[in-house]
């Protein structure tokens, strides 16, 4: 549309700051480019920033300093209903005195489009998300995972470049949410749109992302695939907020190459792999993931003796909390396998893992 | 099945000891009825006997006054079987002869003349007087009244005495818009001077609908206003709303006098702005100027308050997505937000327009000649003339006007859709 200029859907933050009442920086210096086609999640608690980023995009809050581009055009000047961009709220906003043919056919209609033409679109647009008989109801007469669908099929209804989601799938039960997810990732994938989304569900964001930004603190602490993201946290709030995470903490003794020598707390001394641990001297925090962890073995500079605190049987593994270095929430998951070890609560046991496995981070 | 409802036959849910599962609902139900009865009983008393009662009563005035019948009943009588055009009859006379006797003795011949009166002006001394001589009236009494008083003769008068016999009587209803009724049962126009009501019913209705719309106009920003800002100062503006209900309606209007008269705060500002001459000031009260700007302002918070509570209901995503579909603000506000705001558009409008429609305190200071409305005349027929049933037949005419409005309301918009918070 000529009227509106979201262009081939890329999306540029350049040095963007945001302060609401000119004391607090609730966005600091957010430099992100995401490219067309992508499908990028913006993943943090709530309050670090996350939302902001969305609203300064969508254009209802203004950048406090740097640019945001928009097929490479600056956008700070566009008002929102110029800028072109599909946008799902997070309870839907879909307009209640309207039917779901109404609704979807508004955009089309401000754009000035023809009749015909806007019947097409909206037919095709509800096909896309299997809820053309339901044309006529009015939101009220939905339940909230066929509201969702209409608010997807909504902000793709006017062929925007660029979507942009702000926690769609909050309000929807957990079953409902994950089918959903691959829903929406199916109709990114054939539409070809950039998508921007917004949610504070790390498995959300790890199941539907292209690329995840993990915000907190008003800045993005770490931006990569989900893999690497779980894989490879760069820090220990990345470790912490994506998935499970054992953590122990210690002082950098000695970083040799790619290695680093941890005295912990307790005194124990270990091996880790220093990804953002600083010098010698320097705090730490070791980052063990639950599921790299086994049971057994022997004594090494990789490994730890454990009391089994707790035991909870979950079918397909056991979950088993332990005191590992004065840690009493250290997890384990073992593999309901037909070999596995049996542990008892009470009983004295040693775990270890693999050196890289364990990651020192900063304190 | 060995469920605890089963389906009979007849498909009637049934309870596990085989009776109507409807019936032993209603069972358990009846203690929290009552309960509930009980807790609003005293209202419902009140209401009744404090308003209903005497409003009902006080309406049935308006078609029912019974002063003549009661008290010269013989008379009544005889004119129920007079046809209203041939000449009153000796038995007639004679028992007006009758009656007034009676009504002297029991002194209510003032009652009974001022309410021939009013059919017929002029005939009150023609009943004081003669009931004085009454006592030495003989027969034939034809000639007697006529000789003491030829003004007997006249068969106006003999009409007027019919319609005033009739103690169930639709006269003061077609009063009410402007009706004669006349003895024979038929209705007609009332001269060209004589037709006030019907104006001043429309008189009354322009301005409850220019108050509305003003009110709506004025009201409606200020609502959104309020909806819109952060509650701490949402609050505060709220307060300045709700600030003239601490003072007394009496001062409110007082204050308009001070602000609108022609040596007022507001002319003298004109002059002083050179908007106005000082000897051609404008002229902002005792007419329909100034009842509509004193009513507008005292009913502005009845518009502002059920607007508001609708309007913060409306969350202000919706906008947002408007726009974010491409909506310009204008579209994005006429299109999306102002279709949610009519139901406090309705319960606003219709708070507005009925009491303004019954505003009496207002437009009887400020009103002057052109600005008073039908209340104000339904006081002067309750106070000064005394003639409570015209005032009644007023007041029923306007209750079935406002009724009348609320069901064209509720056919085209719908009352559901109302929302008064």
């Amino acid at each position: 549309m000529a009227a509106t200029i979201s262009g081939d859907g890329s999306v540029v933050f350049d040095r963007v700051q945001k302060s609401y009442d000119g004391e607090i920086l609730v966005v600091k210096d957010l430099n992100l480019r995401i490219e067309k086609g992508e499908f990028v999640t913006m993943l943090g608690p709530s309050g670090s920033g996350k939302s902001t980023c969305l609203m300064m995009l969508a254009g209802f809050e203004t950048a406090t300093h740097g640019d945001i581009l928009l097929g490479g055009r600056p956008i700070n000047n566009i008002p929102p209903h110029k800028r072109g961009i599909g946008m799902v709220f997070q309870n839907y906003a879909l307009f209640p005195h309207m039917t779901v043919g109404e609704n979807l056919s508004f955009p089309l209609e401000v754009r000035k489009m023809g009749k015909d033409e806007r019947e097409a679109k909206v037919k095709r647009a509800l096909d896309m998300v299997q809820m053309i008989d339901f044309i006529d109801r009015r939101p009220a007469q939905l339940s909230g995972g066929q509201q969702q669908r209409i608010a997807l099929a909504r902000a793709l209804v006017f062929d925007a470049e660029l979507v942009l989601m702000d926690e769609p799938l909050g309000a929807l039960d957990k079953q409902l949410r994950e089918h959903m997810q691959y829903e929406i990732k199916h109709i990114h994938e054939n539409l070809g749109i950039t998508v921007v989304y917004v949610t504070h569900d790390q498995s959300e964001a790890l199941t539907m992302s292209d690329r995840v930004a993990v915000f907190d603190d008003g800045i993005i602490q770490q931006l990569s695939t989900p893999s690497v993201l779980y894989e490879k946290p760069e820090n220990a709030f990345v470790a912490q907020f994506i998935g499970e995470n054992n953590t122990l903490m210690g002082t950098v003794q000695s970083v040799k190459g790619k290695m680093a020598t941890v005295k912990l707390d307790s005194g124990a001394v270990m091996d880790a792999l220093a990804v953002n641990c600083g010098e010698s001297g320097s705090r730490t925090t070791l980052s063990i993931r639950p599921e790299r962890v086994t049971v057994g073995g022997k004594a090494t500079k990789s490994s730890a003796d454990a009391k089994v605190l707790e035991l909870i049987y979950l079918g397909d593994h056991i979950r088993c909390r332990m005191n590992v270095h004065g840690n009493d929430d250290f997890i384990v998951k073992v593999p309901n396998a037909a070999d596995h070890t049996h542990l008892q609560v009470g009983e004295t046991t040693t775990v270890s893992w693999g050196k890289e496995d364990c990651r020192a981070l900063d304190a | 099945m060995t469920d605890a409802t089963t389906d009979t036959n007849d498909g009637m849910a049934l309870a596990a000891d085989g009776t109507p599962l409807k019936r032993r609902l209603a069972q358990a139900l009846f203690r929290s009825k009552l309960r509930a009865l009980g807790l609003v009983t005293p209202l419902l008393l009140l209401i009744f006997f404090a308003f209903l009662v005497p409003i009902l009563v006080f309406l049935t005035r308006g078609i029912h006054n019974d002063t003549f019948e009661v008290h010269m009943p013989s008379v009544s009588v005889e004119l129920g079987q007079w046809d209203t055009t041939s000449e009153p009859t000796e038995a007639m006379y004679a028992a007006l002869a009758a009656d007034l006797i009676l009504a002297k003795e029991t002194k209510t011949i003032g009652k009974v003349a001022s309410r021939v009166n009013r059919e017929l002006s002029g005939t009150r001394s023609l009943f004081t007087k003669s009931a004085r001589k009454a006592k030495k009236l003989e027969a034939p009494f034809k000639e007697s009244l006529v000789a003491l008083n030829k003004k007997w003769g006249d068969i106006e008068v003999w009409k007027a005495l019919t319609i005033a016999s009739k103690s169930w009587t639709p006269a003061y209803l077609a009063s009410a818009v402007d009706l004669k009724y006349n003895a024979d049962g038929s209705f007609e126009r009332k001269s060209e001077e004589r037709r006030i009501h019907l104006k001043l019913f429309a008189r009354t209705l322009e301005i409850s609908v220019i108050v509305t719309v003003m009110g709506l106009l004025l009201g409606y920003p200020i609502a959104f206003l309020l909806s819109t800002l952060p509650a701490r100062t949402s609050n505060l503006l709220l307060i300045l709303v709700l600030l003239p209900f601490w003072t007394s309606l009496l001062v409110r209007t007082t204050a308009w006098i001070a602000m609108l008269q022609s040596q007022g705060v507001l002319n003298d500002l004109f002059v002083v702005f050179g908007l106005a001459a000082d000897e051609d000031r404008f002229s902002l009260i005792y007419n329909k100027t100034g009842t509509l700007i004193a009513m507008t302002h005292i009913l502005l918070p009845f518009m502002i308050l059920p607007l508001y509570s609708v309007m913060k209901t409306i969350p202000p995503t919706y906008v947002r997505a408007a726009k974010s579909m491409g909506a310009s603000d204008w579209t994005a506000f006429w299109r999306v937000y102002f279709p949610q705001s009519i139901p406090g558009i309705g319960a606003g409008g219709i708070l507005v327009f009925i009491l303004a429609i019954s505003f009496y305190i207002t437009p009887a200071l400020v009103g002057g000649e052109d600005g008073t409305m039908i209340s104000n005349f339904i006081d002067f027929h309750m106070r000064k003339s005394l003639n409570w049933s015209l005032a009644a037949a007023m007041g029923g005419v306007l209750l079935t006007i406002v009724l009348f409005l609320y069901y064209l309301y509720d056919k085209i918009v719908g009352i559901d859709n109302m929302k008064l918070g």
